[in-house]
């Protein structure tokens, strides 16, 4: 089986999913020639042609909204926002047409499509190539979130969002794009939207991540152990629809619960996930919901590896829960 | 596909001579010339050394403008101190010409302790308040509405300054170009919209960006004037901005200038052009470099001498070189610099982030 990492895994997924669904097209800057500025859909333009693989003009809310037709009227669109942080010109365009379409002509039409969109900081890009903004699309009803954190998941999730009958906002961390890497099949394979993943197995800590946080989470879980603290790593996968029965036996399991996420805290998803954990759990907590977040600030460029969570902030956090 | 030459009625430095019989108002004396030949050498000299400089790992990014200076330079050399720009993050001669020093640059570039923006933005996302150089974000003509907001509060408070908003061909694509262009229009506002159309958009040329045939004729769709001018003739760019802006001074409202030029290096220095252009289209533009152009201008005019050139250039690069030496000096920001500034004073919650990152971060140091 051959190794890739994040980036191929979303090449491939495209690239084998085109060849067999002829519906798929793909638009968005830079997608087409140049590859994608990171090179998500490097040689489709010269497989599929112009008129799947689209370079658009510089226009988020064109793409998204030019996409949302071509849905209606039948293709299976999955355009690209270059960067999370530029798509807030399709915002109107996801929030007012791609969420609600279904629900508001009473389920007579539907959208489907993926938006992708590399998320997250990590790589040194400042304000507006660094931000973590999914708990805006999760506070919308009708968009699915999904948040790969590994090349297997990423291929398998991707296949599934493109085959879903939903919109799907499908966030890829570009921090981990290249460095991370595993065997992944070639050919057909899905991985389930709205399941986690026990990306690691432990007894006195829960740490719950998606995104490039999982492995600053799975680092911090080898640390403890060798402090004898045994941590359970919960990777989301989904954020939505959520998979709240392995967040809840994760929580019933150890008692004691961190959650990791690169966006900022206030209002981000771990809030959720923490209401949810009190409402349906509390009574198997040990202590309180520890959230190890990015700050409450605009995302920093200097000093990006001290807003970021970390691995002594997650030590911090699980000493800190230990102590329950 | 390549970036049509430009089709202008305005040339000024082919032509033979300084065409001194123009109506232009205010033409630029000797000395000005030189200044504005010497602002736009060091914005080349910046370039060079700032690409050079990430190659090597001082920086982490930067946007570079070689091929654009006659077009920055030009434009905002026909402001007065009190006017205001609303730049790209590729405008270097604009600030250099406004008077932005070496050093708060570099900085910048080097985001450390002395970088006005206080090492929180990515490199060339300037912003200088002393010399009203509004402050840049990355999403594409986000600023073009707000840069007609200056305008019309300009006019609000009967003022007679003028804001000169910057953005490329690719932004003319944009929600915020058009509601920037049409508040513009409607209310008149003191601004001059500068188009630097240098082909291209990242991989994206200007002929797929638009199916109008220029850029300039979207300002006749929202009631006010566009013009097309050589944005490699740096007194052609000066003159239509003088023009403009001394229109909008005059309460006449907007015009958008397109400035025909060429990105001559790489989008960023993240891009690898060679996968969307070709080498031929490049080395045709370098053959219309503004600088030598404008060098052989003044040459031919009498204006320069091959040892005053000379000199200049050594002046330039040292002061260049002094200015980087003293700030690889500075130290990175203090860590408190990531929780200022969020609001116009502190709520709890990031007191309270603050102190605790205070622990953490003295632990890491
Ligand atoms: C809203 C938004 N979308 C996408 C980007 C990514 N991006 C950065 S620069 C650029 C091209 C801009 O082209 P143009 O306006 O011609 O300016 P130039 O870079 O050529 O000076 C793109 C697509 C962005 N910064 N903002
Ligand atoms: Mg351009």
């Amino acid at each position: 089986m051959p190794t890739i990492n994040l980036v191929q895994a979303v090449n491939q997924a495209l690239r084998e999913e085109m060849r067999r669904d002829e519906r798929i097209v793909i638009l968005g800057e830079d997608v087409g020639k140049d590859g994608g500025v990171f090179r998500a859909t490097e040689g489709l333009y010269e497989e599929f042609g112009e008129n799947r693989v689209i370079d658009t003009p510089l226009s988020e809310s064109g793409i998204i909204g030019t996409a949302i037709g071509m849905a209606i009227y039948g293709l299976n669109p999955v355009p690209e926002i270059q960067f999370l942080d530029f798509i807030y010109p399709a915002f109107d365009q996801i929030v007012t047409n791609l969420a609600k379409l279904r629900y508001r002509s009473g389920g007579q039409y539907s959208c489907h499509l993926v938006v992708r969109a590399p998320y997250g900081g990590g790589i040194k890009g400042g304000h507006y190539h660094s931000q973590s903004s999914e708990a805006y699309f999760c506070h919308t009803a009708g968009l699915k979130v999904v948040i790969p954190a590994t090349p297997y998941d990423t291929k398998g999730l991707l296949l599934s969002s493109i085959r879903d009958k939903d919109p799907v906002i499908f966030l890829e961390p570009k921090k981990i794009y290249r460095s991370v890497k595993e065997e992944v099949p070639e050919g057909e394979f899905t991985v389930p939207i709205g399941k986690a993943k026990l990306a690691r197995e432990g007894s006195d800590v829960s740490i719950i991540a998606y995104g490039a946080m999982l492995h600053v989470a799975l680092e911090a879980a080898e640390t403890a152990r060798k402090n004898g603290v045994d941590v359970e790593v919960l990777d989301l996968r989904t954020l939505i629809p959520l998979d709240i029965d392995a967040v809840l036996a994760t929580v019933k399991k150890t008692g004691r619960v961190i959650i990791v996420h690169e966006a900022p805290k206030t209002g981000g998803f771990g809030a959720e996930i923490a209401a949810l954990i009190s409402e349906k759990a509390i009574e198997y907590l040990k202590g309180p919901i520890i959230r190890v977040a990015g700050y409450d600030t605009p995302f920093p460029y200097t000093l990006e590896e001290f807003y970021m969570p970390s691995v002594p902030r997650i030590m911090k956090a699980i000493d800190k829960l230990m102590q329950y | 596909m390549s970036q049509s030459r430009p089709q202008v009625k305005d040339k000024v430095l082919q032509v033979a001579g300084f065409q001194k019989e123009r109506e232009m108002k205010g033409e630029p004396s000797k000395e000005e010339l030189i200044h504005i030949y010497r602002v736009m050498l060091l914005t080349r000299l910046f370039d060079t050394k700032s690409l050079n400089m990430q190659r090597q790992g001082r920086i982490g990014f930067y946007v570079p403008c070689t091929g654009q200076e006659a077009s920055q330079v030009g434009s905002a050399f026909a402001l007065r101190r009190d006017d205001w720009t609303f730049p790209t993050y590729r405008d270097v001669g604009v600030a250099l010409i406004r008077g932005a020093s070496l050093r708060s640059l570099v900085a910048h570039l080097m985001g450390n302790s002395n970088d006005p923006m206080k090492g929180r933005q990515m490199p060339s996302h300037w912003g200088f308040r002393t010399i009203n150089f509004a402050s840049v974000a990355s999403p594409i003509a986000s600023h073009l509405p707000v840069a007609v907001g200056v305008a019309m509060a300009m006019k609000f408070k009967n003022e007679d300054k003028v804001v000169l908003a910057y953005h490329g061909d690719g932004a003319t694509s944009s929600g915020d170009f058009h509601s920037a262009y049409n508040f513009a229009g409607v209310y008149k506002a003191p601004i001059v919209f500068i188009c630097e159309n240098n082909g291209w958009a990242i991989s994206l040329p200007v002929q797929r960006q638009t199916a109008s045939p220029t850029l300039s004729q979207k300002a006749t769709a929202y009631g006010f004037e566009g013009v097309r001018v050589d944005g490699n003739d740096v007194l052609a760019v000066y003159r239509a901005t003088a023009k403009a802006v001394d229109k909008a001074r005059r309460g006449e409202g907007p015009t958008m200038i397109e400035c025909l030029t060429y990105r001559l290096g790489p989008h960023s220095t993240s891009d690898d052009p060679t996968r969307y252009r070709s080498r031929e289209e490049v080395e045709e533009w370098k053959r219309r470099d503004c600088i030598e152009i404008f060098r052989s201008f003044l040459k031919k005019e009498a204006l320069l001498s091959d040892e005053e050139d000379s000199r200049i250039r050594k002046e330039l690069e040292e002061e260049l070189n002094s200015a980087i030496a003293e700030e690889e000096q500075a130290p990175r920001p203090a860590i408190e610099s990531i929780f200022e500034d969020v609001y116009s004073s502190e709520p709890w919650n990031i007191r309270e982030q603050f102190e605790e990152a205070k622990e953490d971060f003295s632990k890491r140091m």
